[in-house]
């Protein structure tokens, strides 16, 4: 197994406020890699480690071998994509110019809308199914479309690697799906693709590789159908539960205990 | 493989040079311009005094009759031209600091940028500064205030409402400074700084005009280059980070530049309100692009303040209104009237 992109012994802190200490993280090459765990267990602090939004207390993470810090950043831009938890909408932007500027990293101030630009907005617009959305004003959309336009911003970047915080947030069952499916697509596409989610079945759906934090360390890393058990998920949820078959894919279906047993 | 090419931007690429082109943003922009010198021309050429437009250009060579020379080139063009570049100075600095905290009261004039100013400009008249020291004295207490705020307001970089906040707080704080130190004042002196603080572009001359000038040939350039990351920042430091912008850096630059740019226009020209504040929004919407513009901002400044400028001279002649209450009902005026077109 490969993986370019790697975290070493991270301790991450936000000022005085010890998130997690003593993390070793490895996201391999073409993986579908979740990040999962109970509220405030450092999942998506680790994932802006991994971003090189927040620097780490100790520790380093790497990007092909270099500590990701000493890059330039828009060196890492190229390889290394992220989608925010929450980024504000510019008032009366359109769909065409916010996928547009997922094309920084590549344009320079004299070279501001290239022909390789054009194809790679026209190419994240046409996978994330919002090409015909290109003039409206990103405002006016559901807030499934729009964050299907925010992947396309994402996508313009053309990065081997994306990262994604909490990408289902605020959207319904729906078009939480909708978004996975997209993700799924985007991985089979041959995208490393690594995401913090809440639920612990799409998880399980949508992982080749599973990464299970609580407490600011990680409990248990794998495939899902290899760690998933009742015990690791009292352990970390504090939640008694049946692990079934999903019925569509196979993949372990959580069923948390009832209080009151109906069936007998 | 063809994709269904949905109707991009429209772009101009020579060799491996390239840029967007936004029709309407230039089509506004030429707009501008030709406005700001049709506004120019006429406060040079009328008044109490007619000067045709073409000897307008004789005087300014050199060429013109004593008189014409005297009224062109010593009164009204050093006027005129310091009113167009402390104009496009507040039209930047308000773009800048709007877009850094991402909202339209993050502007010089609300945050307590151009109140330092105006306290250190009126402490430079009751020490009997001259008006070099005057000019001297705002530009520091610009500066000062600025290192004052961002110091009080700072956490983990963020300058949002904390920001915006604090500035208030602060900008309050100078008003009741700036009224006990004109109570302390003798009487010539506290005459002199009310007449400076409602912001004023009578008596400007060249040596106005320059140091504007000089501040604008340094700071237009680093705006240009400010212009890309700071759209990119209006979505989120997080959002600008992923695509490789060094937002800590962006934000110093962004900040020294805008307060410079604050400090350099209040200077030259008083604490004139509202044009930092109105400009970019104007700007904004007549060019109907996505977050503030710095360049548009600063061509609608730079009309804005000349506008102002000769109807305070022009509407109840012979009595000369200062600019600083024009601006404010100019802007205001037009400001509100867009509004209002938006809302329905």
């Amino acid at each position: 197994m490969t993986a370019r992109l790697t975290g070493t012994d991270l301790t991450l802190a936000y000022d005085q406020r010890t998130v997690a200490t003593g993390l070793d993280v490895v996201i391999p090459d073409g993986s579908f890699t979740v990040i999962i765990g109970p509220n405030a267990c450092g999942k998506s602090t680790l994932l802006r480690a991994l971003a090189r939004m927040l620097k780490p207390r100790t520790g380093a993470v790497h990007l092909d071998g270099s500590v990701i810090t000493s890059l330039p950043s828009k060196e890492v831009a190229r390889r290394l994509g992220l989608l925010p938890q929450s980024s504000i909408v510019p008032d009366g932007i359109t769909v065409a110019d916010l996928v547009a500027r997922g094309r920084y990293p590549h344009q320079k101030l004299m070279r501001q809308w290239s022909r390789a630009d054009e194809g790679a907005v026209a190419a994240a617009m046409a996978a994330t199914d919002v090409t015909d959305l290109a003039e409206r004003i990103v405002d006016e959309l559901s807030g499934g479309q729009r964050q299907r336009v925010w992947l396309a911003m994402a996508l313009a970047q053309e990065t081997p690697i994306l990262l994604l915080d909490e990408p289902t947030t605020f959207l319904d069952i729906s078009h939480q799906i909708e978004v996975l499916d997209l993700c799924a697509d985007l991985h089979e596409a041959g995208r490393t693709m690594v995401a913090v989610l809440h639920d612990l079945n799409q998880a399980c759906r949508y992982a080749t590789h599973l990464i299970v934090m609580h407490g600011g360390g990680i409990v248990a890393e794998g495939d899902p159908s290899e760690i998933v058990t009742p015990a690791l998920v009292e352990k970390v949820f504090e939640l008694r539960c049946e692990i079934i078959p999903d019925p569509q894919t196979g993949t372990p279906l959580i069923v948390p205990e009832a209080r009151r047993r109906v069936l007998a | 493989m063809t994709l269904p090419s949905p109707k991009l931007a429209r772009s101009v690429r020579v060799g491996g040079w390239s840029v967007r082109l936004a029709p309407r943003a230039a089509v506004v922009g030429l707009a501008l311009v030709v406005t700001a010198v049709a506004v120019s021309l006429v406060a040079i050429s009328t008044g109490e005094f007619t000067v045709p437009v073409p000897d307008i250009v004789t005087a300014l060579v050199g060429q013109g009759t004593p008189v014409a020379e005297l009224i062109v080139s010593r009164l009204r063009a050093p006027r005129v031209v310091t009113g167009l570049l402390v104009g496009a100075a507040f039209g930047l600095s308000g773009a800048i600091f709007q877009s850094l905290t991402r909202n339209p009261l993050g502007s010089p004039d609300f945050i307590g940028f151009t109140a330092g100013a105006s306290t250190g400009g009126i402490l430079a008249v009751v020490m009997g500064g001259s008006a070099v020291w005057i000019a001297g004295g705002s530009l520091l207490g610009c500066v000062a205030c600025a290192a004052l705020v961002y110091a009080l307001a700072y956490r983990r970089g963020v300058l949002g409402y904390r920001l915006i906040l604090v500035g208030i707080g602060l900008n309050a704080l100078l008003l009741s400074v700036d009224s006990y130190l004109l109570t302390r004042a003798n009487i010539n002196d506290a005459a002199t700084a009310g007449a400076w603080l409602t912001g004023s572009l009578s008596g400007r001359g060249w040596d106005h005009a320059l140091p504007v000038a000089g501040a604008l040939a340094v700071l237009v350039p680093v705006c240009a280059f400010l212009s890309r990351p700071l759209r990119m920042m209006e979505m989120g430091d997080d959002a600008a980070r992923a695509v490789g912008i060094n937002v800590e850096a962006v934000k110093i630059v962004a900040i020294a530049a805008g307060v410079l740019l604050c400090g350099v226009a209040t200077a030259a020209a008083g604490p004139v309100l509202f044009v930092a504040m109105a400009a970019p929004q104007l700007a904004r919407r007549l060019t109907r692009s996505a977050g503030v513009t710095l360049a548009a901002s600063a061509l609608t400044g730079a009309v804005l303040l000349t506008l102002a400028d000769l109807a305070a001279q022009r509407l109840l002649a012979p009595t000369q209104l200062p600019v600083g209450v024009l601006t404010a009902a100019i802007g205001g005026t037009y400001l509100a009237l867009l509004l209002r077109k938006e809302r329905r």
